[in-house]
């Protein structure tokens, strides 16, 4: 086991990939000479050259299509979209080819390739740099779409993302790079399941990503309440581990989802609606759900902070939930 | 013949004509099968274009790869995309070169590097660039040829993929068949600058601009250009002026052109045009031309026949190929 920050475990899983598989390169805006706009990728130009760490202009749609294009030619291309509020300019490239080209070409075309996105809020960035988008994107046929919300899964999904025949994206929660924690660089992990975080008896806690912190944070507090809360760590938004989702919610028949998406048409109403149909007569009180505020993500603190669904507001929405 | 000096012999010049005249009876034949329903969709016609398909094709080598437009019957056969299997696509059978996922405006041949019938305007030139640098990364010599229409000029993957290519001086033909309307909208109500092959230079891309309804014009400047790739001069912008001479697909009334213009660019049908002056010349007699007709006339034919006959997928595999079967 190592020590070490989000932002480490993600670069050490691409400088893993880089010197395991010739065919890996990295391209995105300001991932060599500036060393990624979230440091991620510092040094990997200087240890592996500018043809495999590639500076791109700013021009998400062409070189978000020629990761696909390149990933149809033969290589496994890892293209970082700087945040996913910028990854709208290249929706056409992943929506119309990535996660299409397959089903059109009756099969004959795979894309594998890896997109990495920053997603989130927290950092007083305001409207444009602060969305959650991934719940859109796990509406998708055609993709699978990661939320590492731990170190250890920073490190570890990477690599089965590289070696899925088809497009994954990873979206990496802006307020987890500077998270530290022990990680093992030798475990590998799948792609395919939710984790439980925490084991618990009265209600399950259902999140992903960057609210995960805050889900542990207020589960406890509830624990110091006499509160027994599970946590459900989704991991992998599409698709969804279902199975997961309904084990944990008939196990202790009351849920509360928490989604840094918008409400309205968000992963929490998907995921609701499957426990709904999956185990409604198992439940003992309505399904709940936090999300954040609909409302675009504003810059002064105080009025961030009361956007995103924040720890105490989740600790109250478990009691309501409970009927506490 | 893959690359290098065009050889005008009898056996090229037969070529040519089979290959034009083939895109021309089968696009024929797919008016005739939509107005029966067997073809549905949306289908766009590449007649009047002929020459430039027919033209550039010759010009790649097999290992090259393609990247086309929803506009790709022509495309495809000139690379030689059975007209079985893509007549089998538009009758939604499974036999279709797509497995009847695809339509007319995604064409897909793996064998023949031919990356598709991509139906977003500009959509395809990003994945050209790319095709074209996972070629270099991995040491091949082959080049990409990007189609598009000239209407894809004024989307922004244009301005970018044409930057990332030169930027990164990697092996992409551009391909512009430039036939004045962006579906309905002419060049000079979308561009402040209708000449297309200028806009290559801004990005410091040698660009050529060819009669397009001159096929032997066409392929001399495409061989020029795939040489240039090949020879390390980084990508090469070839903008062929071209005509549609019908519909821009078969919902189309045609209220933004006028008859006289049609009719003016039809006088200029590269098929008669080519035919006749290599009769003249001496390379074809009246009795190869015959023989090209006929032979056309077989494989369109034997097209309809094999869609006919193939069969539909079975809707229980419906949610099949929108993963892989097997992961690794």
């Amino acid at each position: 086991m190592t020590m070490m920050s989000y932002r480490e475990a993600m670069r050490a899983a691409l400088r893993a990939a880089l010197l395991a598989d010739e065919r890996v390169f990295l391209m995105g805006e300001d991932v060599g000479h500036y060393g990624g706009c979230y440091a991620v990728s510092k040094g990997l130009l200087a240890e592996f050259g500018p043809e495999r760490i590639r500076d791109t202009p700013l021009s998400e749609s062409a070189f978000t299509g020629a990761g696909i294009g390149a990933a149809l030619g033969g290589m496994r291309p890892i293209v970082e979209l700087m945040t996913c509020n910028f990854s709208l300019l290249a929706l056409d490239q992943i929506l119309n080819n990535a996660a299409t080209l397959r089903h059109m070409s009756g099969g004959q075309f795979g894309v594998p390739l890896v997109i990495r996105m920053a997603t989130g809020g927290g950092r007083q960035l305001a409207a444009q740099h602060s969305h959650s988008l991934e719940g859109w994107y796990a509406h998708i046929p055609g993709l699978r779409v990661l939320a590492p919300a731990t170190v250890q899964d920073a490190r570890a999904m990477l690599a089965p993302a590289l070696a899925d025949p088809d497009p994954v994206l990873i979206f990496e929660h802006i307020m987890l790079y500077n998270a530290v924690a022990e990680a093992d660089e030798t475990l590998a992990l799948d792609i395919d399941h939710a984790a439980i975080r925490r084991a618990g008896t009265d209600i399950s806690l259902i999140t992903y990503g960057g609210s995960l912190a805050k889900v542990l944070a207020a589960a406890e507090q509830l624990a110091g309440e006499g509160i027994s809360a599970e946590v459900l760590d989704l991991r992998v938004l599409r698709p969804l581990d279902e199975a997961a989702i309904l084990a944990t919610a008939a196990k202790t028949r009351r849920v509360l989802i928490v989604d840094e998406g918008w409400r309205s048409g968000s992963l929490a109403a998907e995921i609701m609606a499957r426990i709904i149909e999956g185990c409604f007569w198992e439940l003992d009180a309505p399904p709940a759900r936090l999300c954040s505020a609909e409302v675009p993500v504003p810059y002064a603190a105080h009025l961030e902070a009361a956007a995103l669904p924040g720890i105490e507001a989740i600790v109250a929405a478990a009691r309501q939930a409970l009927g506490r | 013949m893959s690359s290098g000096k065009l050889k005008l012999d009898r056996g090229h010049c037969m070529e040519l004509l089979r290959s034009m005249l083939h895109i021309r009876r089968f696009e024929e034949a797919c008016a005739e099968l939509y107005t029966q329903e067997k073809i549905r969709g949306f289908l766009h016609l590449y007649v009047g274009e002929e020459a430039v398909a027919a033209g550039l094709m010759p010009a790649l080598a097999p290992d090259d790869a393609v990247v086309s437009t929803y506009r790709d019957h022509g495309h495809a056969l000139a690379r030689g995309v059975p007209a079985s299997a893509i007549m089998a696509e538009m009758f939604g059978k499974q036999q279709g070169c797509s497995g009847g996922r695809g339509g007319s405006m995604h064409i897909f041949d793996a064998a023949r590097r031919f990356y598709g019938g991509n139906a977003i305007v500009g959509g395809g030139l990003p994945l050209a660039v790319g095709l074209a640098l996972a070629d270099r990364m991995q040491g091949r010599s082959a080049v990409t040829a990007a189609i598009f229409g000239e209407g894809a000029v004024a989307e922004g993957e244009f301005h970018e993929s044409l930057n990332l290519a030169a930027l990164w001086q990697l092996p992409v033909l551009f391909v512009c068949e430039n036939n004045l309307y962006a579906m309905g909208t002419a060049l000079a109500l979308s561009e402040s600058e209708t000449d297309i092959s200028r806009k290559a230079g801004c990005y410091r891309i040698p660009s050529v601009a060819v009669d397009g309804m001159n096929v032997v014009e066409v392929e001399v400047a495409a061989r020029r250009a795939v040489a240039a790739i090949r020879a390390g001069g980084g990508p090469q912008f070839l903008e062929c002026r071209t005509y549609r001479f019908r519909a821009h697909s078969m919902f189309d009334a045609q209220l933004y052109r006028d008859k006289a213009e049609v009719a003016a660019w039809m006088a200029r049908d590269p098929i008669p045009r080519f035919r006749d002056w290599a009769v003249a010349a001496g390379e074809l007699h009246a009795a190869d031309v015959e023989a090209i007709e006929a032979a056309v006339a077989e494989d369109v034919a034997a097209a309809i026949a094999f869609a006919e006959a193939g069969t539909l997928e079975p809707v229980e595999t419906l949610l099949r190929h929108v993963g892989a079967e097997a992961r690794a």
